[in-house]
């Protein structure tokens, strides 16, 4: 079986219930990477001076940028996917209908990318406001985020169509999501670090992110950026299909 | 043309057969009861049968359509009731339905007008508004009920849809599964309980691990195997032997259920009311289904 068009129907379902919540869960969400933003960038940021010619604050805008649009849908696709999945029977449900497990499963993952491209817009707005971008190639940004948004949700996704128990997902958190948060180029350049350590860093799949979308903020190409827009593009292929089979693995019995 | 039609339906988990070789006919507009205790692979087979849970051997039809190959067109034709609670906890009462049936692409006019129309039905329209989480377990299970037929199914399966119920939401829903059958909806109705089997089922089928064992209307069931009398008699400790031999001398059936023998009396061959005085109890009943699987199987439905 593949997924379908009715996907859209599991995605309009988490719309109607996220447009419920938008304003008690709205401000919440954008106080923390505001908080960062500032806390980091002005108070961290009046040790630092520049970073690559520019404030340090204006550094860290496109990483807030990229790493909230990652914490966006992998909240979305870990803890709320299995919610749905195993506390509140939301899956099975909807398999009784003309929609099957792909279906539901590429719902979910569509709209994980959703809540990315609305962490990112809104956060865009912000910053723009305070004068911290400075190219109009930012406008390109929530289209990555589309692209972020789809890679981080198939990839939390994959991990939820495996974990035994809610508390699970504390190691993907721990050990998956926080050293990306640290180490994708986030909060300081990895310019100064050894060779091997900068090698490495391209194996984290938000270091594309934020490479991608501080070049985007700035106006600065560079050819180095279309590998890092492939891998996302190919790491997203593998995720997407390996969720749909282990959630099909999971379900079909 | 019968609208289900099951065929050498076979169900493994690990090797462990669940169904073990089902053929069944569901007619139209009729209830057809899947009578049996836990495990008897009810669900096994309904989950087959409604196109989410695929089978090992042997094919399903619903309404013509092989259910393995046309899943998402079986599945519009149907309307499942389940036993646990899959209601959507994030939605309002009227939310659940119009959202349910939109996964069936009706449009929001036609859904609205069919969710208030099925609400009226299960007589729950003044909680339209009222989130799931505040409705008892058996205003749940009529909420249910109306979901499954948003899409104005062709067959209604249920299963178990009264467990958990106190008698009085329990009679609420049968009275709704009632008038549903006389507007013509076919129903499969999954049941440990003998008594929603007797009251709501047209035709039963018992099941006994993984396999059909007997089929019939409840009357040419207890019929058939009732016999003619039951007797319930509960012998004291020392007595069980007795009692025992006694019944094997007679030639008359019985199975022990706990403390208590149940005698299968299919002729006048009796035990005198002397002979069941030493009993520490004993009484007399009419044959049920319930007498009917026990003598089958040798356990009760409850188990």
């Amino acid at each position: 079986m593949r997924f379908s068009r009715r996907s859209y129907r599991v995605w309009q379902r988490n719309r109607d219930v996220f447009r419920q919540v938008l304003w008690t869960e709205l401000p919440g969400a954008f106080a923390e990477p505001l908080l960062v933003l500032l806390a980091m960038g002005i108070g961290l940021g009046s040790f630092v001076g520049t970073v690559n010619g520019g404030r340090y604050i204006e550094f860290i805008a496109p990483g807030i940028i990229a790493s909230y649009a990652m914490f966006s849908p992998t909240f979305e696709c870990t803890w709320a996917s299995y919610v749905r999945m195993t506390h509140q029977k939301t899956f099975d449900a909807i398999i009784a209908t003309p929609l099957n497990v792909d279906d539901v499963v590429a719902g979910e993952i569509f709209w994980g990318a959703t809540r990315a491209v609305i962490t990112a817009v809104v956060i865009l707005v912000v910053v723009s406001a305070f004068g911290l971008i400075h190219s109009l190639w930012a406008l390109l940004i929530p289209v990555l985020a589309v692209l972020e948004g789809l890679m981080f949700a198939s990839i939390a996704m994959f991990y939820t169509s495996l974990v035994t128990s809610i508390y699970t997902f504390n190691y993907y958190f721990t050990l998956v999501v926080t050293p990306m948060f640290f180490f994708g180029e986030v909060f300081f350049p990895l310019s100064s670090f050894p060779e091997t350590v900068q090698r490495l860093s391209w194996v984290i799949p938000l270091t594309w992110v934020t490479k991608l979308t501080r070049a985007l903020a700035n106006g600065e190409w560079y050819s180095g950026l279309w590998v890092a827009l492939v891998m996302m593009v190919g790491v997203t292929a593998v995720f997407f299909w390996l969720a749909l089979r282990g959630m099909r693995r999971r379900l079909i019995k | 043309m019968s609208v289900i039609r099951v065929r050498g339906l076979v169900k493994r988990f690990n090797g462990l057969a669940a169904v073990d070789g089902v053929d069944l006919d569901v007619e139209e507009r009729e209830c057809f009861g899947l009578l049996g205790p836990n495990g008897a692979g009810k669900t096994s087979l309904i989950r087959v049968i409604t196109a989410v849970s695929p089978a090992t051997a042997g094919s399903a039809w619903v309404d013509g359509k092989d259910v393995a190959a046309r899943p998402r067109e079986t599945k519009a034709l149907i309307g499942v009731v389940p036993q646990l609670d899959n209601l959507d906890p994030d939605l309002s009462v009227i939310q659940n339905l119009v959202t349910f049936a939109r996964y069936f692409d009706i449009g929001r006019k036609e859904a609205l007008a069919r969710a208030e129309e099925n609400l009226g039905l299960v007589q729950l329209l003044e909680k339209r508004n009222a989130r799931v989480d505040t409705l008892s377990g058996g205003m749940k299970r009529r909420l249910l009920i109306a979901r499954a037929l948003m899409n104005q199914p062709k067959v209604l399966v249920l299963d178990e849809p009264t467990v958990g119920l106190d008698p009085q939401a329990k009679h609420l829903v049968w009275q709704k599964l009632r008038s549903l059958k006389e507007a013509g909806v076919t129903q499969l109705l999954c049941t440990q309980n003998m008594d929603e089997a007797a009251h709501l089922c047209d035709r039963i089928a018992i099941m006994h691990r993984g396999r059909v064992i007997a089929g019939g209307t409840p009357a040419a069931l207890v019929a058939e195997h009732g016999g003619r009398r039951v007797i319930e008699a509960r012998p004291r400790t020392e007595g069980r032997e007795a009692l025992a031999a006694e019944l094997r001398g007679r030639g008359l059936e019985f199975q022990e259920v706990e403390d208590t023998f149940y005698i299968f009396q299919t002729d006048d061959t009796g035990l005198e009311e002397g002979f069941l005085g030493q009993m520490e109890r004993f009484s007399y009943h009419s044959p049920t289904l319930e007498d009917v699987f026990l003598r089958l199987t040798g356990r009760s439905l409850g188990e």
